[in-house]
């Protein structure tokens, strides 16, 4: 927002209360509530507002509260943000970034628990990408926020409190890239947001029981960074897939498609994908915990793939 | 505006058929700027704020003007009915004829750098805003040269340098983006306004109350345009909503009614908008206070003679009577038309022949599209994503550089 005049921040209680996971904090008193502009409740007002002012040249940042609420501006994402640069012949750009967390948390009910990701792949035009660590949350939103396209940048409620030491000065990642996070030779674990932690944590179970599992955080959900997936399914031929999308219709379903379709002769096993149940995210803790994928379900997926 | 492009146009086709005489006396009349002042057909009913005055100032040079462009969009209108039959129009095709004064009188009292945004019965609204018929009509029959290249279609017509934002085809969704436009506007400090354009039928859509609330929370220059032509597809406004007086609807947002078959009411109802949405606040310190509202919300009462589009008849939810009753006793050119014989700016015969101008226009504008290419395959995939950022990125190794953006 320094460097550029342009980038406005837009969304609920952004402004003076600083954001609701404190992402936005400080900013108001710094730039003022113009630019950092507290919505009220109408996601698809100010969704389709951010939209018509990067039709003109403006840059908005704006925020879900959470993911699951940006289902009531679908149709601002979908037909204006996704579509104007096409149906317009070129004529405008949409350079928005939309974001905000999501996925499970903890116990917050079905309907604070939503993996939009799922339900936005298919929109042409946009790009989604999912940050996991500070590291990478810093250089993708630098990335998305530069980017001329729009993008929807996903983070997720149980990773704000994660700490990492960064570099201080600008840097961005690439939009399109996936990110190797441990090199290895039996296996390709793809995994993206919280379930890299818990591949993370599987994979030291795996390497004391004598595996080798290359981890590769995926990074952008679309488009799918191909190159460096192919690379790693050419040197280990074995794949498992960990997401905490549901099991229909989710990155995963979408990403076992394409490395079939891409990657075929090189599979020595059909590529394994675990996702979460196709249930609304249940209240109760035990309940809420075999939803989503666990470490210890990892170990025996892999022990399974590599026999 | 429109017509000083369209006169030069015209003159190449009328070395044919003018007469010296007649030349001489129509340079004579259509340049005359004196002001003459007109009355309103009908008053302005407001909501929350005076109304403007019933006396409009025009001039002969606008008044012909409104003519010819309100006479061009009448016949393009009228040929794309014919184009869509012959089916070399194809999917939705949303006309406009019968509401050519609230496009025209908007124009007249606005600039390009006045933005405006509307919905799929978007043709007219840009060849007000300067758009040719020949891109318009390459677009609608899915041509390269249209203005979207031919990808969007009757429902897409967008042009970026004379801030018309398009032509959106989902009821209601252009709301909030044109409070968008207006909140770029206030950013960005310019001394313009948007008009954001809907219908009877979207006024009923909640992200209308949510593009109300913003707009007059944060005092964008938004001027909301109800065009009510009082049919919702097939639904007529009673039947739809509980208070069809699109105006009120706004609460504590002003608003005014006004008669949208007459341009100059039309006009001045702009005019006047434009004006009170630019104003700096009535009392200094205190331009947040409740009571002054930046917005307001248009009314205008319309009607299209064409059904709701070319698959609707339009006679299946009102009667013949009705729609030929409109067009006798309101129609927008008629009405210009007797200003103007009346106002011995023209005769009637002079009339006739810019309307048959216009049509030959028109016609020389359809074979041209007609002639124009289809898009090439490749153009499936272009204009998708935005290439190229200019910046270098890092790795996962974070010190490898792995690509660089040119």
């Amino acid at each position: 927002m320094d460097r550029d005049p342009h980038v406005c921040v837009m969304g609920e209680d952004v402004g003076h209360y600083g954001g609701s996971y404190k992402v936005t904090k400080g900013l108001a008193d710094k730039f003022g509530d113009l630019r950092v502009l507290d919505t009220p409740i109408c996601e698809n007002a100010f969704t389709g507002m951010g939209i018509g002012a990067a039709m003109t040249g403006l840059r908005p940042v704006i925020e879900g509260m959470n993911m699951g609420f940006l289902l009531l501006a679908f149709n601002q994402i979908s037909n204006n943000c996704g579509m104007l640069h096409y149906t317009s012949g070129g004529q405008f750009t949409i350079p928005v970034v939309i974001r905000g967390p999501g996925g499970v948390g903890r116990q917050l009910g079905a309907e604070h628990s939503q993996r939009l990701e799922s339900y936005f792949q298919s929109i042409p035009g946009i790009q989604m990408v999912a940050c996991s660590t500070p590291y990478n949350a810093k250089g993708l939103m630098k990335a998305a926020i530069r980017s001329e396209n729009p993008v929807i940048l996903f983070e997720h409620v149980l990773l704000y409190n994660l700490k990492e030491k960064i570099p201080d000065e600008e840097y961005i990642c690439n939009l399109e890239e996936a990110e190797m996070v441990r090199p290895g030779e039996h296996i390709t674990i793809l995994t993206y947001s919280r379930m890299r932690h818990h591949v993370m944590q599987a994979a030291k179970t795996l390497v004391n029981k004598g595996y080798d599992p290359e981890v590769i955080d995926i990074r952008s959900l679309k488009p799918f960074d191909l190159y460096t997936i192919g690379n790693s399914v050419k040197k280990t031929h074995r794949v498992l897939i960990v997401e905490e999308c549901m099991r229909t219709g989710g990155i995963g379903a979408s990403l076992t498609a394409a490395i079939n379709e891409n990657f075929h002769d090189y599979l020595d096993a059909p590529v394994m994908c675990l996702s979460s149940q196709d249930v609304p995210t249940p209240y109760a803790g035990t309940l809420e915990e075999w939803t989503v994928v666990q470490p210890a379900q990892i170990v025996t997926a892999v022990e399974q793939l590599c026999q | 505006m429109a017509l000083s492009r369209l006169s030069s146009r015209s003159t190449t086709l009328l070395q044919p058929l003018a007469t010296t005489s007649l030349l001489r006396r129509r340079r004579h009349i259509s340049t005359d700027t004196t002001p003459i002042t007109v009355e309103t057909s009908l008053p302005f009913t407001s909501h929350l704020i005076s109304p403007p005055s019933r006396a409009v100032e025009t001039s002969s040079q606008e008044l012909l003007s409104f003519f010819r462009d309100m006479a061009l969009m009448r016949r393009m209108e009228i040929a794309a009915d014919s184009l869509y039959k012959a089916k070399l129009i194809r999917g939705f095709c949303h006309l406009y004829d019968g509401q050519e004064a609230v496009a025209i009188g908007m124009e007249a009292a606005i600039t390009k750098r006045d933005a405006i945004i509307t919905s799929y019965r978007d043709h007219c609204t840009f060849l007000g805003r300067g758009g040719g018929l020949f891109e318009a009509f390459s677009e609608l029959m899915g041509r390269t040269t249209g203005c979207s290249k031919g990808k969007g279609g009757s429902m897409h017509f967008y042009k970026k340098d004379a801030s018309f934002y398009g032509g959106h085809g989902i009821v209601g969704a252009q709301a909030p983006l044109g409070c968008g436009l207006a909140f770029a506007q206030k950013y960005s400090k310019e001394e313009a306004v948007t008009f954001t354009l809907y219908g009877d039928g979207a006024a009923n859509q909640g992200q209308l109350f949510e593009a109300l609330n913003i707009a007059a929370l944060w005092d964008l220059p938004a001027v909301l345009v109800c065009e009510n032509n009082h049919y919702g597809m097939g639904t007529a406004e009673w039947r739809s909503a509980k208070s069809p007086a699109y105006f009120k609807r706004g609460d504590y947002v002003p608003g005014l009614k006004v008669d949208g078959m007459d341009a100059l009411a039309v006009k001045q109802a702009c005019k006047f908008a434009k004006e009170h949405a630019l104003k700096n606040g009535p009392i200094g310190s205190n331009h947040h206070a409740f009571a002054f509202v930046f917005e307001q919300i248009l009314e205008m009462d319309t009607y299209r003679y064409h059904g709701h589009s070319m698959s609707d008849p339009g006679s299946t939810y009102r009667t013949r009577d009705e729609i030929s009753g409109v067009r006798q006793v309101r129609d927008p050119i008629d009405r210009v038309r007797k200003l103007i014989i009346s106002h011995d700016i023209a005769t009637e015969k002079e009339l006739k022949d810019m309307e048959k101008e216009v049509r030959k226009e028109v016609d020389a504008a359809v074979a041209q599209a007609k002639e124009s290419p289809i898009p090439e395959p490749s153009e499936l995939f272009s204009n998708i994503y935005v290439k190229g950022f200019g910046a270098e990125s890092f790795g996962a190794d974070r010190k490898e550089l792995r690509a660089t953006f040119p």
